[in-house]
């Protein structure tokens, strides 16, 4: 592992940046606890929403399109994952490493075609 | 250029010459999170005032000039304000999620936020994957989105989650082909390698018409992501209220709203970094002495420089595009801006192969 600022290793100043985003949002949380005013009434629970009360479960069931997004998404997130490896050796790699990898992107590209054309991508 | 790691080696051996390693070593990382926290609430008061101001100029207002000199103690009435809201507790909520929503969003802006470099010397954390390491941390964020929407057990709030994690995750691709597109060129993930290799000109310059074209998706697909200018639909007040964080009150709110502005910064940040060479000077080879000119300016200027005047042109979106809807926003994203992205990394790295790059 690199060595970073203070001659720390990268891993453990990231461990420091996680638990430093916790902590200000508990220590916030803490003083906002201290110095804000509490009150209690019921209608003060209810959902923010029209005037009127709530009806119905409100974690229901939502749209299917945007699961058809969300599974889209995650074949060409993992081609991102497949193609920063050989982004950072193109250079060495030289012309049989551009064609193949220019096979693979065309195979998503018809994949993404596919959806286009199936009527995935049209919001109904 | 004034190296500032001189100065944490002399704090490091001053540490270590009053304490044992172990001790000196926590001191540092002490040190480290209290720099992180300064820099991170600090930058987000600056930018709710920058946009304020801005805002009020483009609709041709003043702007806050009440509290302090030019209004420049509005943020921290502000904040101090938002401080002593009440923390209003809801009925039927899931509570640990709910509690758990600022968290991520928080702790996900946080950990790309230490990977930028700030200047010469001047970063905190380096890893040989980091640019990869930045997008796969603020993707934690959109997780925090949906946990707020999903918890607050209201209609409007899970529609705007939907809208907003939709979103978020469908111009994630768009961001990470554009910069895959300026690794293709750097040959290196490194942050700091790739701010040494803009050493003799920016990428947007060296690598001509592929680097143009992901520069330009890349400001597209920030600003939709960080759900700002005219992509701010998760939000879109005279429909859903307030979006996923309705329900939140206070500072619970306030986290939302400090990773909104941090998370405006931090993809100005990248986009200067990846195309604009970060705390890089601006080199011209062979202007031996305009070059020397450009060296007496500190390097943290120049990083914060180009962050701010890209998120000035963010900002500058939101004054001048009509908001979209969700359909047109995802047909941008998926049958323009996505072919457009994959067909550039094709193009570059057919530039990078035949070596038609400066």
């Amino acid at each position: 592992m690199e060595l970073s600022v203070f001659g720390v290793e990268s891993l453990t100043l990231m461990v420091v940046a996680l638990l430093t985003g916790a902590f200000l949002v508990f220590a916030a949380l803490l003083i906002a606890r201290l110095i804000s005013p509490r009150s209690f009434s019921v209608k003060k629970a209810e959902p923010y929403e029209c005037g009127i009360p709530t009806r119905g479960e409100s974690m229901l069931q939502f749209k299917v399109g945007y699961y058809l997004f969300a599974i889209l998404f995650l074949i060409f997130d993992v081609e991102t994952v497949f193609l920063f490896p050989w982004a950072v050796i193109c250079k060495s790699l030289g012309t049989s490493g551009l064609l193949a990898v220019a096979v693979f992107l065309v195979i998503l590209i018809l994949g993404l075609a596919y959806a286009w054309r199936k009527g995935v991508l049209k919001w109904q | 250029m004034f190296n500032f790691g001189l100065v944490t080696e002399w704090i490091d051996n001053w540490l270590e010459s009053l304490m044992p390693q172990w001790a000196a070593t926590t001191v540092e990382c002490l040190l480290i999170g209290l720099a992180l926290i300064l820099a991170y609430s600090l930058l987000a008061l600056f930018y709710i005032l920058y946009e304020r101001k801005l805002c009020a100029w483009f609709q041709c207002r003043l702007g806050p000039d009440r509290v302090g000199y030019w209004g420049l103690l509005q943020v921290f009435a502000d904040m101090f304000k938002i401080l002593i809201k009440e923390l209003i507790s809801l009925k039927g909520t899931d509570r640990f999620l709910f509690a758990l929503a600022p968290y991520l969003v928080i702790i996900a802006s946080m950990l790309v936020f230490s990977n930028l470099p700030w200047g010469n010397g001047l970063q905190i954390v380096d890893f040989n994957i980091g640019v990869f390491f930045m997008i796969a941390a603020s993707s934690i964020g959109v997780l925090g989105v949906l946990l707020a929407g999903w918890s607050s057990n209201n209609k409007y709030t899970l529609i705007g989650a939907m809208r907003s994690g939709a979103q978020m995750i469908s111009y994630e691709l768009s961001v990470g082909l554009s910069i895959m597109t300026i690794v293709l060129l750097a040959g290196t993930m490194s942050v700091s390698e790739l701010v040494a290799a803009q050493a003799d000109g920016w990428f947007i310059f060296k690598g001509h018409i592929p680097a143009l074209i992901a520069f330009i998706v890349y400001l597209i697909a920030a600003t939709a992501e960080t759900n700002r200018g005219p992509f701010d639909l998760p939000e879109a007040e005279h429909e859903l209220t307030a979006g996923y964080h309705t329900e939140y009150s206070g500072i619970h709110f306030g986290f939302f709203y400090l990773a909104e502005y941090l998370n405006l910064f931090i993809v100005s940040g990248i986009a200067s970094l990846m195309f604009l060479g970060g705390w890089m000077p601006l080199h011209i080879p062979g202007w031996e002495g305009f070059n020397a000119v450009m060296d007496f300016i500190p390097s943290i200027v120049w990083f914060l420089g180009k962050a701010f005047f890209i998120s000035f042109v963010i900002i500058w979106f939101k004054w001048t595009f009509p908001r979209v809807r969700i359909d047109q926003m995802l047909a941008l994203e998926w049958k323009y801006l996505m072919p457009i992205g994959l067909f550039n990394i094709i193009l570059m790295a057919i530039v990078v192969t035949c070596g038609l790059h400066f």
